[in-house]
C-alpha cells in the first residue's frame, strides 16, 4: 500500500503515452488512407501528402514526453523512487491534459487532414494554405502539452 | 472506434474521387461543345478531353464512360450493391419488357437494358415461364402482381403504371436501407418528378382518382394526397399546389415543356448534391459522382443527337443540364 502513489503517478504516465498514441495512431491511419488515395492517381504528390498524413503524429510525441518527465519525476527512470499518495494522485492528473488532449485533438487533426489532403489532389498549388487548417489543430495539443508540463513540475516542487 | 480500422467513411475511396472530378466535363467543356460547328467537331473536343476512350462513335464513347465509372466503382467500394440505387429502376424497365414479350408471338431481346441488378435473362425466363419467385425481394412480387393483371386485363398502360410505382418505391427503399442522405434525397427527388409528370398528365387527360392512387408513389418531398386531389382538380391546381412547395420553380419549366421540367430535376438534384465536393468521408461524394457522370453522359448524348440533328447552338444550349464542377 505504501507504494500507492508511485502506482497512480505511473498510471498518468502510462495515460498521456498510451492514449495520445493511440489518437495519433487513428489520425495518422485515416491521413493515410487519403494520402493513398491520392498517391494511386498522382504519385508526384506524396511529399505533399506525407506531410499532412503526419501532422496528427505530433500527439503521440506530445504523449511521450509527458510519460518521459514523469518518469524521471517519480524515479522510476532512476533515483529515489518515493512518491506520496497525495503525489501520485496529484501526478496523474497533471498527465490527464495531455492524455484527453492529445487523444482527442489527434483524431480531430486527422480529419482535417485528410480534407487538406482532399484539397491537395483538386489544387496541389494550394498545399501551403492546406497545410495550415490540420496545424490549427495542433494549438491545443500544445496547450495541454504545457498544462501537463506546468502541472507535473509544480507537483515535483510541493512537499507532500 | 471501430472505424479507426474499417474504413467505413471510405476515405481512400473519396481521395481517388477527388481526383476523378477533375476529368468531369465543366461548363466551359459544354460551351465549346455547344459552340462546335459540327458533331465531328464536338467528338474532336471530346476526345482531346480524353472521353470516350479511342471510339469516335457517340454511343460507343458514351458507353465507354459508364464503363469506366462502374469499373472505378467496382474498384473503390468493395460492396458496390450500395450503388444499386442507380440501376435498380433498369430491373423494372426490364420487367416491363418481358411481361410485354410475354404477349408476343416472337422474341424480342434487343429491348433489354444491360446496366442492372438483376440479370435481364432470369427476368424474361422468370415472367414467360411465371416462376417469379425466382427473382429476389419486391421484384418478384411486382412480377407476379402485375404480370397476372396483365394476362386478365391485357392492358399494357396499366401494367406499365403498376410497375413504374413499384420502381419508384423499390428505389426509395433501397435508399433509406444504405442510410446515407445523398442516396435518400436522390430518390426523394427522383420520386417526386415523376409524380408531378404523372400529376400533370393526369390532370391534362383526366385520368380519374383510382388512376392517380394506383400511379402515384409516397415519397418524403411532396404530400402525395394534396397533389392527387389538384391532380383530379386540373393542371392549373398541380400548378398551384407545386407553387407552395419546394417545387414552385418547377411550374414554369411545367408550362413550358416535359423536356424542360426533366432538366430543371436534373439541375436540381446537381444542386442538391453540390455540397459534396467538400465532404471527405461517406458514400456521399462517391454517390454524387455517380450522379454527377450519369448527368454528364446524358448531357452529352443530348448535346451530340442534337448536333447530328442540326440543331441550333441555342437551342442545345437550353437543354444542357447543368454541371457538378
Amino acid at each position: 500500500m505504501e507504494n500507492m502513489g508511485l502506482l497512480f503517478a505511473l498510471c498518468g504516465a502510462a495515460l498521456s503515452a498510451a492514449m495520445a498514441g493511440v489518437g495519433s495512431a487513428i489520425g495518422v491511419g485515416i491521413a493515410g488512407r487519403a494520402a493513398s488515395g491520392v498517391v494511386t492517381e498522382d504519385p508526384n504528390q506524396f511529399s505533399k501528402v506525407l506531410v499532412l498524413q503526419l501532422l496528427p503524429g505530433t500527439q503521440g510525441i506530445y504523449g511521450l514526453l509527458i510519460a518521459f518527465i514523469t518518469l524521471t519525476q517519480i524515479g522510476i527512470m532512476g533515483g529515489s523512487s518515493d512518491v506520496s499518495l497525495t503525489k501520485g494522485l496529484l501526478y496523474l492528473v497533471a498527465c490527464l491534459p495531455m492524455a484527453f488532449g492529445g487523444l482527442f485533438s489527434a483524431i480531430a487533426q486527422g480529419k482535417c487532414s485528410v480534407s487538406a489532403i482532399g484539397l491537395v489532389a483538386k489544387k496541389p498549388d494550394q498545399f501551403g494554405k492546406a497545410m495550415i487548417f490540420p496545424a490549427m489543430v495542433e494549438t491545443y495539443a500544445i496547450l495541454s502539452l504545457l498544462i501537463s508540463i506546468l502541472s507535473i513540475f509544480g507537483v515535483a516542487g510541493l512537499s507532500i | 472506434m471501430s472505424n479507426a480500422f474499417v474504413d467505413k467513411n471510405y476515405i481512400y475511396a473519396v481521395s481517388r474521387i477527388r481526383y476523378a472530378e477533375l476529368r468531369l466535363l465543366d461548363r466551359s467543356v459544354f460551351d465549346r461543345l455547344c459552340d462546335a460547328a459540327d458533331l465531328s467537331e464536338c467528338l474532336s473536343i471530346l476526345a482531346e478531353k480524353g472521353f470516350g476512350g479511342d471510339s469516335r462513335d457517340p454511343e460507343d464513347m458514351i458507353a465507354e464512360e459508364r464503363r469506366r465509372l462502374w469499373e472505378l466503382m467496382e474498384e473503390l467500394v468493395p460492396d458496390s450493391s450500395v450503388f444499386d440505387v442507380f440501376r435498380l429502376q433498369n430491373d423494372y424497365q426490364n420487367l416491363k419488357a418481358a411481361i410485354k414479350e410475354s404477349a408476343m408471338d416472337q422474341p424480342m431481346p434487343d429491348i433489354y437494358v444491360s446496366d442492372c441488378v438483376v440479370d435481364p435473362a432470369l427476368v424474361r425466363k422468370a415472367v414467360r415461364e411465371r416462376r417469379y419467385k425466382e427473382l429476389p425481394g419486391d421484384l418478384a412480387e411486382t412480377a407476379e402482381r402485375c404480370h397476372e393483371i396483365f394476362l386478365r386485363t391485357r392492358d399494357g398502360q396499366l401494367c406499365d403504371i403498376l410497375v413504374d410505382h413499384d420502381a419508384l418505391v423499390a428505389l426509395q427503399k433501397a435508399a433509406e436501407a444504405t442510410k446515407d442522405p445523398t442516396l435518400i434525397k436522390y430518390a426523394g427527388l427522383t420520386a417526386a418528378s415523376a409524380d408531378i409528370k404523372i400529376a400533370v398528365r393526369a390532370a391534362s387527360t383526366g385520368k380519374d382518382e383510382t388512376f392517380l392512387d394506383r400511379a402515384l408513389a409516397e415519397c418524403s418531398e411532396l404530400d402525395i394526397d394534396s397533389l392527387k386531389k389538384a391532380a383530379i382538380s386540373g393542371t392549373e391546381a398541380v400548378y398551384a399546389y407545386l407553387a407552395n412547395t419546394d417545387f414552385a420553380d418547377a411550374v414554369p419549366k411545367l408550362r413550358e415543356s416535359s423536356a424542360a421540367f426533366e432538366c430543371w430535376c436534373d439541375d436540381l438534384i446537381i444542386r442538391s448534391i453540390k455540397p459534396q465536393l467538400w465532404n471527405s468521408f461517406g458514400l456521399g461524394p462517391l454517390a454524387a459522382y455517380i450522379l454527377a457522370k450519369e448527368t454528364e453522359l446524358r448531357s452529352v448524348r443530348i448535346l451530340l443527337t442534337a448536333r447530328q440533328n442540326g440543331f441550333s447552338a441555342d437551342r442545345v444550349r437550353e437543354r444542357v443540364r447543368e454541371t457538378y464542377v
